[in-house]
C-alpha cells in the first residue's frame, strides 16, 4: 500500500471521538451554527455548496446569503417553517478529531428529540441569542443535558454582532449561566461569545471582539477532554443474544457496556448469582485475549449455567445491583399523561419488564430548578418518581454507567416510547420485606368449597346493566351452594376508595386497589364478580395479569352509549350533559372497549335473566363450578 | 487503557443494532442491494452471529435494470456465504412494462423498487427490515432514526418518530407494523471505503475503474450494459476509463471518470473529492425534498 495512504489511515485509526449536541431555545442559531462549522471546516461537496445557494434564495431567512440552517434542516417541514423539528446527525474530523454532531430542536414541543441527542453525546453546545439571553427553553435544555449525564457544556453566545460585539452583555449572560448552571454538576464550563451567521470566533479568532481571549470554538472542540472512566469500572455484559450454532457451542453474545474482561476471569449472573469463568472470546477474527467497554463479543463459559436474554454478565466481586424497586429521574415523552399506577413496559439494557410509578415525588420547575408536588407529568415535564417492577432487574445507578442505568418507558397499547428514565438508586424494600410463605394455599382454600376460583370482570358504561345481571349472577350461584363476593364500583367508592375522585389518574388507582383485593378474595378461593365501568384497557389488562391463567374471565357488557342515556337509572348521563359532573365516561371521558372479552352480552331487548344463565352455563363448560 | 480504535468502534455499534433485531422481531430480513454499503452490512451480520450464521434470510428486490455485474456477484456471493437469498420482482409492473427509458425514472423507482419491495416484506410478513442507508448520505435520512416505525402501508412518518435514547430500542409493533432498521446510520461514505479496504471485503467490481463502453447523455455517463440501452440521435458509445461510485439500476446511474482500480486508489480518490456520491444518482433530483417524499411512501 502507498505509505502516504497508509499513515493516513492510521492516523485516522487513533483520532478520538466527540459527540456532541448544539441545544438551545427556538432561533437562537443551531442549525446555522453547524452549518458554519461544517462550511468553515472545508468539509462540503461543491454539489451539496450548489444545492445550498439555491435552496437559500428559495427558502433561506437570510435574505439571499448563503443560509447554513439549511444544511441541517433536512424535512421538507423544516425547510418550510424554518424550524428543527427532529435531531439530525452530522459527521466531520478535523486533523484532530473525529465528531458526531446531534442538532436539536428548540421547540418546547419538541424536547423529546433534543433528549434523543443527548443521550449518546459527551457535551452540549448551548446556545443563546445575545439580544434575548437565557429563556426558559435554555435552562430546560441545560437540565435535561445534566440530567442525562452531560458533564461538559459549552455556553456559546450567538448572533454577538447583533449587539455590537459587546463584552457587557457577554458577561451578564455567562454570569447568569454560571449562577443557574453552578447545581446542574457539570465538570467544566466553557463561555464563547460568537456568530454563527458571519463566522466570528467559529473556526476562527474574531478580530472584532479583542476582550475576548479565549480559543475559538472549534479549537476548544478538538481539546476538550471528554474521556469517561468506564473501562475501568466494573465489568458489565448483557446479554443480547444466546450463540447456539450447534450441540457443542453454548455462547452468550452482547456489547460490554463496563470494564473489562479476558479468559479465566470469573463472572456472576447478576440475577440468578450463578457465577462461572470465561472461557473464550470469541470473534469471527479469532479470540481474543481481552475485550473492553464499547466492544461486541460472544462469551463462551466453563460451567453450563442458565443464562438468556435480558440476563447481565458482570464482574463477581462487583455485581449489579438486583431489585423490583427504585427510584428515577423521569422525562415525559407523551402526550397522554403519566399515570402513576398504571402499567408500563419499562426496557432497560436487553431486559423489558412490566413496570408502574408508585409514588411520584415530585416535578422540578426547570426555571427556578425547585420541586414541586405531582399527581402526573405531562409532555416534557421531568420528574422523580419510585418505580416498582413486576420482576427484579439487574442495574447500576445512572451516574455510574448510562447503559446500565438508562431505561426507556412505553405504552403497551399505542407501543409508543414515552418516557425516558435515568436511575437514582435501587430501593431495598422489595429486599427486607420478605414474602411469608404460608402452610395453607389457594388450592386448599378452593378444594374445600368445591369449586374454582375465578374473577368474573365485568366492564361497561353506566347504565348498561353490569350491575343488574353481576346481582343476579351471584343470587344463582349462592343458590347453587357456591362461594362468592361482589365488588361493586358504587359501593366500592364508598368505603375502600373514598378518597378516590374521578380524573385519569384516580380512575387507574381506584381499578389497581379493586384488582388487588379481588386477587385477594381469588386466593381465599372465592368467585368473585367486579362490576366497575372500568373504562381503560391498560387496567384491565393489569388485573388480568394479576392473577392466574383462566382465572380472569373479563365480561364486556356491551350496551349502545344511546340506550344507556335512554335508560339513565340514575339521572347521571342528564347531569353529565349538562356539565353538572366532569370526566364522565362515555360524555367526556373515553371508554375503550375490550378487544378479547372472553364474554360479551348485548343487552338490547334481553333480559338479564337470560344473560345471567348464559354465564352460568359459561362456567359450568369450563369446570368453574360442578 | 486501550481505547477502541473508530472503525471497531462502529462495527460494534453495528453488531450491537443486529443482534438487537434477531433477538426481538420474530420474522427479519436485510435488504441486500449488493453494494458496498450492503456488502458491509452483510460482512458485519455475519460476525454479529458468528459461529451461527445470520438468522434471517437475506432479500434483494430485483428491479431488473441492475447492472448485469451485479447479479452475478449477488449470486456468487449468496453461494459463497450459504446465505438464504430471496429475489423479488415486480411481476406486475414487468407485465406492464415499466422501464427507466420510457417510463421515466420517478414511475420506474415507484413500481419496481418502492411497491416491489412493500410487496415482498407483505407477502413474507417481515416485522423488521434492515437496510444499508447512512446519515451521510442525504439530508432527510440525518433525521431517520435507527429503528424507524412503519405504519402497516409501510409509511414513514417524520414529524412523528419515537425518542431514540442511548442503545436502548423500542422494538414493540401492532400487528401488520413493521420497524425499518439501519445499522450502518453512523458510518460515512469514507468509512465505509476504509473498512473495505481494512477487512478485504468483496465488492462488485464495478466500482473498481476499467475501460467501459458509456454514452454521455444530459451530463452524465450511462453505461451501455446490455441491448436495451437505445442509443440517441448522435450518441455513440465510446470506450472511457469509468468506475460508480454508487450501484443502481444502470440507466439511472452515473459513472465517474476515473483511474482507481484498486481499492486503495479509491480510499485517496475519496479523500480529495469534491462531489458527493448521491450526485451520481439521478433519481435524488427528479423533484425537491425527493428522498423524504420516497421514503414517506415506503422507499428505503
Amino acid at each position: 500500500m502507498d505509505a502516504a495512504l497508509e499513515a493516513y489511515l492510521a492516523a485516522q485509526e487513533k483520532k478520538s471521538l466527540l459527540r456532541f449536541l448544539t441545544c438551545g431555545s427556538v432561533d437562537d442559531g443551531k442549525s446555522t451554527l453547524i452549518g458554519r462549522l461544517l462550511y468553515d471546516s472545508k468539509l462540503l461537496f461543491e454539489d451539496t455548496l450548489s444545492a445550498l445557494e439555491k435552496d437559500s434564495k428559495q427558502h433561506g431567512t437570510t435574505g439571499g446569503d448563503i443560509d447554513f440552517a439549511l444544511l441541517v434542516d433536512g424535512l421538507e417541514a423544516e425547510r418550510e417553517q424554518g424550524i428543527t423539528i427532529d435531531v439530525a446527525y452530522r459527521f466531520f474530523a478535523t486533523e484532530k478529531r473525529k465528531f458526531i454532531v446531534a442538532d436539536t430542536p428548540g421547540h418546547e414541543q419538541y424536547t423529546r428529540n433534543m433528549a434523543t441527542g443527548a443521550s449518546n453525546s459527551e457535551l452540549a453546545i448551548l446556545l443563546v441569542d445575545a439580544r434575548k439571553g437565557m429563556l426558559t427553553q435554555t435552562r430546560r435544555h441545560a437540565y435535561i443535558a445534566s440530567l442525562l449525564g452531560i458533564r461538559h457544556v459549552v455556553l456559546a453566545v450567538n448572533k454577538i454582532d447583533l449587539v455590537g460585539f459587546s463584552q457587557e452583555v457577554f458577561d451578564r449572560i455567562s454570569a447568569e449561566f454560571s449562577n443557574f448552571a453552578a447545581h446542574l454538576g457539570f465538570l467544566s464550563r466553557f463561555a464563547i461569545p460568537i456568530s454563527a451567521r458571519f463566522g466570528d470566533n467559529v473556526t476562527s479568532k474574531s478580530a472584532k471582539m479583542p476582550w475576548y481571549g479565549g480559543p475559538p470554538l472549534l479549537t476548544f472542540l478538538e481539546s476538550v477532554d471528554v474521556e469517561s472512566a468506564l473501562a475501568d469500572k466494573p465489568f458489565r455484559m448483557p446479554v443480547q443474544w444466546v450463540n447456539r450454532p450447534n450441540l457443542d457451542f453454548r455462547g452468550f453474545s452482547g456489547t460490554i457496556v463496563g470494564g473489562r474482561i479476558k479468559p479465566g476471569d470469573t463472572i456472576a449472573v447478576a440475577k440468578s448469582g450463578r457465577t462461572s469463568t470465561v472461557k473464550r472470546i470469541v470473534t469471527m477474527d479469532g479470540e481474543l485475549s481481552e475485550a473492553s467497554v464499547g466492544e461486541a463479543v460472544t462469551l463462551t463459559l466453563t460451567d453450563e449455567i442458565d443464562i438468556s436474554r435480558g440476563d447481565v454478565l458482570c464482574a463477581a466481586n462487583a455485581r449489579a445491583e438486583v431489585s423490583d424497586q427504585f427510584a428515577a429521574h423521569l422525562l415525559w415523552m407523551s402526550e397522554e399523561e403519566l399515570l402513576p399506577g398504571r402499567q408500563y413496559l419499562l426496557k432497560l439494557a436487553t431486559s423489558t419488564v412490566s413496570a408502574q410509578v408508585t409514588a411520584l415525588k415530585h416535578k422540578v420547575d426547570v426555571n427556578s430548578l425547585e420541586q414541586l408536588a405531582a399527581k402526573t407529568l405531562r409532555l416534557n415535564e421531568i420528574g422523580y418518581a419510585n418505580f416498582s417492577l413486576a420482576q427484579p432487574l439487574a442495574f447500576d445507578p445512572y451516574a455510574e454507567n448510562r447503559d446500565m442505568g438508562g431505561f426507556i418507558l412505553i405504552d403497551r397499547f399505542s407501543n409508543a416510547t414515552v418516557g425516558a428514565g435515568m436511575i437514582d438508586f435501587g430501593l431495598r424494600r422489595a429486599t427486607n420485606v420478605h414474602w411469608q410463605a404460608l402452610d395453607i394455599d389457594k388450592d386448599a382454600r378452593a378444594a374445600l368449597k368445591h369449586q374454582k376460583p375465578a374473577v368474573l370482570w365485568f366492564t361497561g358504561l353506566s347504565g348498561s346493566g353490569k350491575s343488574t345481571i353481576a346481582n343476579q349472577v351471584e343470587c344463582a350461584l349462592l343458590a347453587q351452594g357456591r362461594h362468592t363476593y361482589l365488588l361493586d364500583g358504587d359501593n366500592v367508592r364508598h368505603g375502600l376508595n373514598r378518597d378516590l375522585g374521578f380524573t385519569d389518574a384516580d380512575r387507574v388507582e381506584n381499578i389497581r386497589r379493586v384488582a388487588e383485593t379481588a386477587k385477594l378474595f381469588v386466593d381465599a378461593g372465592l368467585i368473585v364478580l367486579v362490576s366497575f365501568i372500568s373504562p381503560f384497557r391498560s387496567e384491565r389488562r393489569m388485573a388480568r395479569e394479576m392473577v392466574g391463567e383462566g382465572e380472569f374471565i373479563e365480561v364486556f357488557v356491551d350496551t349502545p352509549l344511546a340506550v344507556c342515556m335512554q335508560r339513565d337509572p340514575k339521572g347521571l348521563y342528564r347531569k353529565a350533559t349538562a356539565g353538572e359532573i366532569k370526566n364522565f365516561t362515555g360524555i367526556d371521558s373515553p371508554y375503550e372497549p375490550p378487544e378479547e372479552a372472553e364474554l360479551v352480552l348485548h343487552t338490547v331487548g334481553i333480559e338479564p335473566s337470560v344473560q345471567a344463565a348464559a354465564i352460568l352455563s359459561y362456567l359450568k363448560d369450563r369446570g368453574y363450578i360442578a | 487503557m486501550a481505547v477502541i480504535s473508530h472503525l471497531r468502534r462502529l462495527e460494534a455499534e453495528s453488531i450491537h443494532i443486529m443482534r438487537e433485531v434477531a433477538a426481538e422481531f420474530a420474522n427479519p430480513v436485510m435488504l441486500y442491494s449488493i453494494g458496498k454499503d450492503s456488502s458491509v452490512m452483510l460482512h458485519l451480520a455475519m460476525k454479529a452471529f458468528y459461529p451461527s450464521k445470520p438468522p434471517f434470510p437475506f432479500l434483494h428486490v430485483d428491479t431488473t435494470w441492475k447492472f448485469r455485474e451485479m447479479i452475478s456477484f449477488r449470486d456468487a456471493t449468496a453461494k459463497r456465504l450459504g446465505l438464504k437469498l430471496l429475489v423479488h420482482v415486480n411481476e406486475e409492473g414487468v407485465a406492464r412494462g415499466i422501464n427507466p427509458f420510457d417510463s421515466g425514472s420517478v414511475l420506474h423507482t415507484q413500481v419496481m423498487k418502492t411497491e416491489a419491495l412493500k410487496q415482498a416484506l407483505d407477502k413474507y410478513g417481515f416485522d423488521a427490515a434492515f437496510g444499508g442507508a447512512r446519515r451521510d448520505e442525504e439530508k432527510s435520512r440525518a433525521k431517520e432514526r435507527i429503528f424507524s416505525f412503519r405504519t402497516a402501508t409501510h409509511a414513514w412518518d417524520p414529524k412523528n418518530q419515537r425518542p431514540e435514547l442511548w442503545h436502548v430500542y423500542n422494538t414493540r409493533i401492532n400487528k401488520g407494523e413493521s420497524i425499518r432498521v439501519f445499522p450502518l446510520s453512523n458510518w460515512t461514505e469514507l468509512d465505509v471505503w476504509q473498512y473495505i479496504l481494512a477487512e478485504n471485503i468483496p465488492i462488485v467490481p464495478l466500482y473498481l475503474a476499467q475501460k467501459r463502453p458509456v454514452v454521455s447523455r444530459d451530463g452524465t455517463l450511462i453505461l451501455v450494459d446490455d441491448e436495451r440501452m437505445k442509443l440517441r440521435k448522435g450518441e455513440t458509445a465510446e470506450e472511457r476509463l469509468v468506475r460508480f461510485r454508487t450501484l443502481g439500476c444502470y440507466p439511472l446511474t452515473g459513472a465517474i471518470e476515473s483511474s482507481a482500480d484498486t481499492l486503495e486508489a479509491i480510499v485517496t480518490e475519496m479523500l480529495t473529492a469534491r462531489t458527493s456520491e448521491r450526485q451520481g444518482r439521478l433519481i435524488d433530483s427528479d423533484e425537491k425534498a425527493s428522498m423524504e417524499k420516497k421514503k414517506r411512501e415506503g422507499y428505503f
